[in-house]
């Protein structure tokens, strides 16, 4: 694997599927009295998150403290950063403290980029503006293969599997990630959006580009909904949310024209009544509660792989 | 104090070799086996002579920014890439769009003594956009100005834009329009293509610079006033140019060195040094720029020189400066770009960086063929110098933010005379 976890383009079939495989071996510490691994034991993780964030963060917190090691939150606000500290500084600052690995999330994209060029420990991107969020297409991507993919999953990827998301592309970070991790892991994706909302250059993308939700939806095994910010509306993306979700919103009707064994997912946080309607959050089909369980597997076994290893003890 | 100078063997720009007799400020004679008594000799066998730079579009930062450059920081940074004017943008702290701050940069400019400073005038006060500044007191100051731009910045309003095109002819002024239409271009960090979408950054669509300038086209033929386009940066800006200027319409457009040699995957890191306004584009643009300065419809290359101090840089992309160096690289640049390219010959580099910038700016003394009488403002080149790897850290600029740092480009500028005085010699400054 990489020294960085920076964009989800970073990682080998083989690497995506190691953290696949390593996430279910991990998965069984989460249901133990003791949840608790030793195995990154005196390793220091910063969470230096310059975005509001309670979910992600607690995330990677979770993840870092059952593998034993060191968790430090560094936030924002409210921080030297609030006085106008650079993100150089702020770099310099960790380093000095001595982090082993770096979990950035930044309003900027590229900002994590930039971070790996001021220190000497692991960057790992929890979310750079509008450019990647690969923890999130990894804990997707392990989620599809935990629902779909049949029993004895180990090794497997996500070949043939039909992957179609929904939603504001061009500002989506969990959307590039996700179609370049999804690709990479064999599956077929396909992007549905608006115009407005969809990526420049789309065809170069690894991926279908469709603008008819209803045309996509019947030959799907996923519809991935993203949420739709509201303030793209003033700036002329879409003329109203309420025509944006009768175009592109899953409510009922259109959870009823799914293929009976596809799955709703979720990034979180959503937006209920807009792009999706609460019953379909809330049905057997909905996989968001379980995504949020599997972040923090996934998150171990990204931290496990790139600071564990086999030098360090074994659990 | 005039020095006397005989260069001897210097290939007329390009052409055949011959000496050039300096003196007193003037060249006094061209051509084979000159002698002068009392001149100092220079051999200039195997070095190109042009005639001294003119660059249309720099920026010295003085007064306001003196952090990044000042204007005799900048103005040595000039003469050693070859230049003997260059035009100062206005958008200083404060911005030069009185007289009083056009004359101070003028007589800063004197005092350095590197080059003949050509301060630019705001065309709005503040740069706002909303107000013509007074554009008259500015031309009739000691500076003498006669270019204005609102550069860094767009006049967008068409209707100021149209009164500023009448308003200038009255003193045979020029408006130099930065083409951004700022709607379609709020938040934009790189040229919108598959670079920006695939690292999500925020497009700066080629039809932001294509409109603005098909619009005042139109507007500079309807009250027939000369307009100037800086940096050009799109294939599309091009064609509308080439379609103007076939209708007989007084437009006039300069492209940048880095819009000759670099493109926008070069962002792929996130390095900031290649952030820059207008972005950088794709291949084909850079190819139809190439074409465009080699047949005239660009009508010169213009540095854009913006020095920014290292923090100015050193951030994640959003929040670093727009901008690149250029003076002391734009010669060589230009040389690898369209010379070495065989797109245009040493006679066409001193149309395009002396000649037409002299004349768009409506600069006396300057871009004057190598002949007696002509001002002796002279620029003597080595194009067979070996290829050298850029090196920021030893430019004369106070800012390092070069996109050319580590690469190699060929030729260096050898001496630079302004009014007959050297002000670089052997590749360094005199004083």
């Amino acid at each position: 694997m990489n020294k960085h976890l920076i964009s989800a383009g970073d990682l080998s079939r083989e690497d995506a599927v190691l953290i696949l495989d390593t996430a279910a071996e991990l998965a069984s510490v989460a249901g133990r009295p003791i949840k608790k691994l030793p195995t990154l034991r005196g390793r220091t993780v910063v969470n230096l998150f310059y975005e509001d964030s309670t979910r992600t963060r607690a995330s990677f917190e979770a993840a870092a403290k059952r593998l034993s090691a060191d968790v430090i939150n560094f936030s924002a606000k409210g921080s030297s950063v609030a006085k106008g500290e650079s993100l150089k500084d702020t770099a310099l600052t960790l380093e000095a403290m001595g982090s082993d690995a770096i979990v950035v999330r930044h309003p900027a994209s590229g900002a994590p980029r930039r971070l790996a060029d001021w220190t000497s420990g692991r960057v790992i991107n929890a979310g750079d503006g509008t450019h990647e969020h690969p923890t999130q297409a990894l804990l997707d991507a392990f989620t599809i293969r935990q629902r779909l993919v049949g029993p004895d999953q180990r090794g497997k990827g996500l070949d043939g599997v039909r992957v179609t998301i929904v939603g504001d592309i061009l500002h989506s970070r969990v959307a590039r990630s996700n179609v370049l991790l999804l690709d990479t892991l064999g599956a077929e994706v396909t992007v549905v959006a608006p115009p407005t909302l969809m990526p420049w250059a789309i065809e170069t993308w690894p991926c279908k580009a469709s603008y008819d939700f209803d045309a996509e939806l019947r030959k799907t095994d996923v519809a991935m909904m993203l949420r739709v910010q509201q303030e793209r509306m003033s700036a002329a993306f879409f003329p109203t949310v309420r025509e944006y979700r009768r175009r592109y919103g899953l409510d009922t009707g259109r959870m009823a024209l799914l293929p009976e064994h596809a799955i709703v997912m979720h990034p979180g946080p959503m937006n209920r009544g807009v792009e999706i309607a609460a019953e379909v959050a809330d049905s057997p089909r909905s996989t968001i509660v379980a995504q949020v369980a599997n972040g923090v597997t996934v998150r171990m076994a990204v931290l496990y792989l790139m600071l564990g290893g086999a030098a360090e003890g074994a659990a | 104090m005039s020095e006397q100078w005989l260069i001897k063997g210097a290939s007329i720009t390009g052409g055949e070799a011959a000496d050039i007799h300096i003196n007193d400020g003037i060249i006094a004679a061209v051509g084979p086996g000159l002698t002068a008594v009392g001149a100092t000799v220079l051999d200039a066998g195997g070095l190109v002579a042009l005639p001294g730079l003119v660059d249309l579009h720099t920026h010295l930062r003085e007064p306001g920014r003196e952090d990044a450059e000042t204007v005799e920081t900048g103005t040595r940074a000039a003469a050693l890439g070859g230049y003997t004017a260059v035009h100062a943008m206005a958008n200083t702290e404060p911005v030069a769009d009185t007289a009083g701050v056009v004359e101070q940069v003028w007589r800063l400019g004197q005092q350095a003594g590197y080059v003949d400073v050509r301060p630019v005038g705001a065309v709005t006060v503040g740069l706002a956009g909303k107000q013509l500044a007074e554009l008259g007191a500015m031309a009739d100051s000691a500076a003498r100005v006669r270019v204005f731009s609102d550069d860094g910045f767009c006049v967008a309003d068409p209707l100021l834009m149209r009164r500023a095109l009448e308003y200038v002819k009255a003193f045979d002024g020029v408006i130099a329009q930065h083409a951004q239409e700022p709607r379609l271009t709020e938040g934009a960090q790189l040229n919108e293509g598959e670079v920006a979408s695939r690292l999500g950054l925020a497009g700066w669509p080629a039809a932001a610079e294509e409109a603005i300038i098909a619009r005042d086209c139109l507007l500079a033929a309807h009250v027939d006033a000369a307009l100037h386009v800086c940096h050009v940066s799109t294939a599309g800006s091009v064609e509308i140019i080439r379609w103007a200027k076939s209708k007989g319409w007084r437009v006039t457009a300069e492209v940048t060195p880095h819009h000759l040699l670099l493109t926008d995957d070069l962002a792929a890191d996130y390095d900031t040094v290649f952030k820059v306004n207008p972005p950088l584009r794709t291949q084909a643009d850079v190819d139809a720029l190439r074409a465009a300065l080699a047949d005239g419809t660009i009508d010169c290359v213009a540095t854009d020189h913006a020095p920014h101090p290292v923090e100015a840089k050193e951030a994640e992309w959003a929040a670093a400066a727009n901008g690149m160096t250029g003076l002391e690289t734009a010669l060589r640049v230009v040389q690898l770009a369209m010379v070495e390219g065989g797109l245009l010959d040493w006679a066409g580099v001193a149309d395009r960086m002396s000649v037409r910038p002299a004349a768009i700016g409506r600069v006396p003394g300057h871009g004057q063929p190598i002949a007696p009488g002509a001002p002796a403002n002279l620029t003597l080149y080595d194009a067979a110098a070996p290829a050298a790897a850029v090196d920021p850290r030893t430019h004369a600029s106070k800012s390092r933010n070069n996109p050319f740092a580590g690469r190699a480009l060929p030729g260096a500028v050898a001496a630079v005379f302004l009014r007959g005085t050297a002000t670089v010699l052997d590749g360094k400054v005199t004083r």
